[in-house]
């Protein structure tokens, strides 16, 4: 299990990760790659196994397994285009989108396979909810974004239900009670922090079971980014979050697990605190400490 | 010489000005240490010599060419006998035009006096030195602006400010040249539309109900009304525009729609060629599809479920105007929907949204002032089309809005009353300037809306 044959055709390099490139060159030589530390947890909530991506004939992930576990929060850390974005999407098939994209392996969720015919990513992605990059809410009212998801899956029976629900998901979010007061204000409004909050809010009003968050700090600004932590931390005991980070301190200071991506490989997955503590992977230690990234 | 020959000798020597002011700042430049020590690349001073040469020049020639014609016939004229002189002002231009035609062709010598003969005699002589003093002129300008540009070469020289500012003179007078030709037509139909108002007064214009433009012009003539109500023009084309939007609309949007959000890129690659074809088929084709395919189909059609139908029916011309826009409906909805940004389609789709929800709830409203100002610039086209409806829909001036008779509309109308021999000083005939000027303030009205929700919308995403 885990092994993984790396050819010299099939990795993806780009400019940004030239020194990167050079040091997995050095384990382009060893023919069976396995993942060091434990990938698989006892309570898992989602798991992968030898998942595969492909963006036409490039290979972006290489036989991924990993298991993400009720209530944890999971981070993953890497340089820039290792695939930890990628194989975010590919847990709640955001990839569908893109016509060029292929998955291999399996993927399941509370035990069913996401990708099996049977599944409806309507469905799925109610379940397992999504908070971008950039906050992006829609030209709406506050009101209306986190009414947005309840509506369309008929969540609400009643405005007085509807309003139950967008007042649990902004409380939850934490922003409740700095908009209050302007509910019918556009989302498009706030600051970049109470932003990405709202979208937050949006996607837990659809009680999602798992929050994949991607990169959800890259552009806040330091306090906003403390206050979204706090927020997961809170998050974390009624949902099971993925997050990706470009923040090695973050990763330390919201997760329990942590997943480093290299080159679409997963390197090495283990408690944060060995991980940043006492990395047993040359790549891992070299990004952890600073060498590159 | 000719016009064109001293014009290509001229952009000739303006070339020949390049390479010599080149040539000159390379020169200049050895005592500072080679083009390094130049201000500007020498090219630049190429440039500045050319610019130098050529468009004083191309200016004067410009003017001697404006002007020729006029100073020429001062000079015939002031030639003649006192008595013709003293003719009226058509009759001389008539006189005139006879000399000239004689001087030029040289035939048909019978019918013309011996004033005339020795006047065109005259002509001739006249535009023969014109033509030598046209050329010498403009060569001397050339010449002296490219030595003083040449003169001024130095290593500190500006030049490629100076080419730079020049360019930048030479877009705004481009620019003032389309301002100036639209202040033009606009004046020019404001005051042919104030003389129409001098004879008819502008309520009756503006309120009439009776679109009759038919005047005596002798005082025998019967059956000529002369009402000059627009009613019933502005009522055929908002009728034949909004049949033309219930078409172009609807397929337009829901086309973008699809092409934009669902096709793969192979199909969208094989449509958009076919649309843009769909856009390039010029309007009089539509006309006669309108006129010889639709109209007889929706008369036999309604025949068949016993409607009566004009064979020229405001609504064939309206369908085929709607397939004629649908391409300009579709091109601009296409990118305003491709231009609301990726991370709402992410936003909606990772909510667990469908396709379709998405384009609904968020796409759609948010894309929603844009395409409304596509659809406002697509109305404005609608109504200033003129050969379909001239071709389908008819010329009887109906107040009515069933689409299933005969409408015109104005600009037909602008067509009808300016096709033929018409006299420039009888209302009819003036009409056509009131009616274009309502046109275009209709039209005018349309696009400041459309800009103005665009701009809205521009604000709206970065």
């Amino acid at each position: 299990m885990n092994s993984m044959t790396v050819t010299a055709d099939g990795v993806i390099s780009s400019p940004a990760t030239a020194r990167a490139d050079l040091d997995i060159r050095e384990h382009e030589h060893v023919s069976h790659y396995q993942t060091i530390g434990e990938p698989f947890v006892d309570n898992a909530k989602m798991s992968a196994r030898n998942v595969n991506v492909f963006y036409d004939d490039k290979q972006a992930i290489f036989d991924v397994s990993l298991d993400i576990g009720g209530n944890e929060v999971i981070a993953m850390i890497g340089p820039s285009g290792c695939g930890k974005s990628t194989f975010l999407r590919v847990l709640n098939r955001m990839n569908d989108i893109i016509p060029i994209c292929r998955v291999q392996g399996d993927i399941s969720l509370d035990g069913d396979n996401i990708y099996g015919s049977d599944q409806d990513t309507v469905l799925l992605r109610a379940r397992v909810g999504m908070v971008f990059q950039k906050p992006n809410p829609f030209p709406k009212s506050i009101y209306e974004n986190v009414a947005y998801g309840p509506r369309i899956h008929g969540l609400a029976h009643s405005k007085a239900e509807m309003d139950e629900i967008v007042e649990t998901s902004l409380r939850r979010a934490s922003l409740f009670d700095e908009v209050k007061d302007q509910l019918d204000k556009p989302g498009t409004g706030l600051s970049g922090g109470q932003q990405q909050r709202l979208c937050i809010a949006r996607a837990i009003a659809v009680s999602p079971e798992v929050i994949l968050m991607d990169e959800p700090c890259s552009a806040l600004d330091p306090i906003a980014t403390a206050r979204i932590e706090e927020l997961i931390d809170e998050l974390k005991a009624n949902y099971t979050i993925a997050i990706v980070t470009h923040s090695m301190q973050q990763a330390a200071r919201v997760s329990e697990r942590t997943a480093y991506f290299h080159l679409g490989k997963l390197i090495e997955v283990g408690d944060t605190k060995e991980i940043f503590t006492m990395p047993k992977h040359e790549l891992t230690e070299n990004y952890i400490t600073g060498r590159f990234g | 010489m000719q016009t064109s020959t001293v014009l290509l000798i001229l952009v000739a020597l303006a070339a020949i000005s390049f390479f010599v002011g080149r040539k000159r700042s390379h020169l200049v430049a050895v005592g500072q240490g080679g083009a390094y020590g130049l201000h500007s690349l020498p090219k630049h001073y190429g440039y500045m010599a050319a610019l130098w040469a050529g468009l004083p020049a191309l200016l004067v020639l410009i003017l001697w060419v404006g002007l020729e014609s006029r100073v020429l016939t001062n000079m015939v004229v002031s030639q003649l006998p006192a008595e013709i002189q003293a003719l009226p002002e058509s009759e001389l231009g008539l006189y005139f035009n006879q000399i000239v035609s004689f001087a030029q062709s040289g035939s048909d010598a019978l019918g013309l006096s011996e004033s005339q003969v020795a006047a065109a005699g005259y002509y001739q002589e006249l535009l023969a030195d014109s033509r030598v003093m046209k050329a010498s002129l403009v060569f001397l300008v050339a010449v002296i602006g490219c030595l003083l540009a040449l003169q001024r070469i130095s290593p500190t020289l500006r030049a490629r400010n100076h080419v730079e500012s020049i360019f930048t003179w030479i877009l705004f007078a481009c620019s003032f040249i389309a301002v100036l030709t639209t202040l033009g037509i606009v004046l020019s139909v404001l005051f042919e539309a104030i003389r129409f108002f001098h004879a008819i007064p502008v309520t009756d214009f503006l309120f009439g109900l009776q679109w009759s433009p038919q005047m005596a012009i002798r005082i025998d003539q019967v059956g000529a009304s002369g009402s000059f109500g627009f009613v019933p023009l502005l009522v055929g084309t908002l009728l034949i525009s909004t049949v033309a939007m219930f078409i172009a609309v609807p397929v337009g949007l829901m086309s973008a729609i699809y092409l934009s959000e669902y096709a793969t890129r192979r199909f969208r690659s094989l449509t958009k060629p076919v649309l843009e074809i769909l856009a390039g088929v010029p309007t009089v084709v539509y006309g006669f599809f309108a006129a010889l395919t639709v109209a007889p189909f929706i008369r036999n059609l309604g025949e068949s479920i016993g409607l009566s139908v004009a064979s020229e029916s405001a609504l064939a011309a309206g369908i085929v105007m709607g397939i004629m826009i649908i391409p300009f409906v579709m091109s601009l909805s296409d990118d305003i929907i491709n231009a609301v940004p990726d991370s709402m389609r992410e936003a909606s789709l990772g909510m667990g949204a469908t396709m379709n929800e998405t384009i609904r709830k968020v796409l759609l409203p948010a894309a929603l002032p844009g395409i409304v100002g596509g659809i406002l610039l697509a109305v404005s086209r609608a109504i200033g089309e003129t050969m379909i409806v001239v071709m389908a829909a008819g010329l009887s001036a109906k107040l009515t809005i069933n689409p299933l008779e005969a409408v015109t509309t104005i600009t037909v109308q602008i067509v009808t009353l300016l096709v033929g021999d018409q006299e420039f000083d009888s209302p009819k005939t003036l009409a056509a300037f009131a009616l274009g000027l309502v046109l275009f303030f209709v039209t005018l009205l349309l696009n400041v809306i459309a800009l103005y929700v665009v701009r809205k919308y521009r604000e709206q995403y970065e």
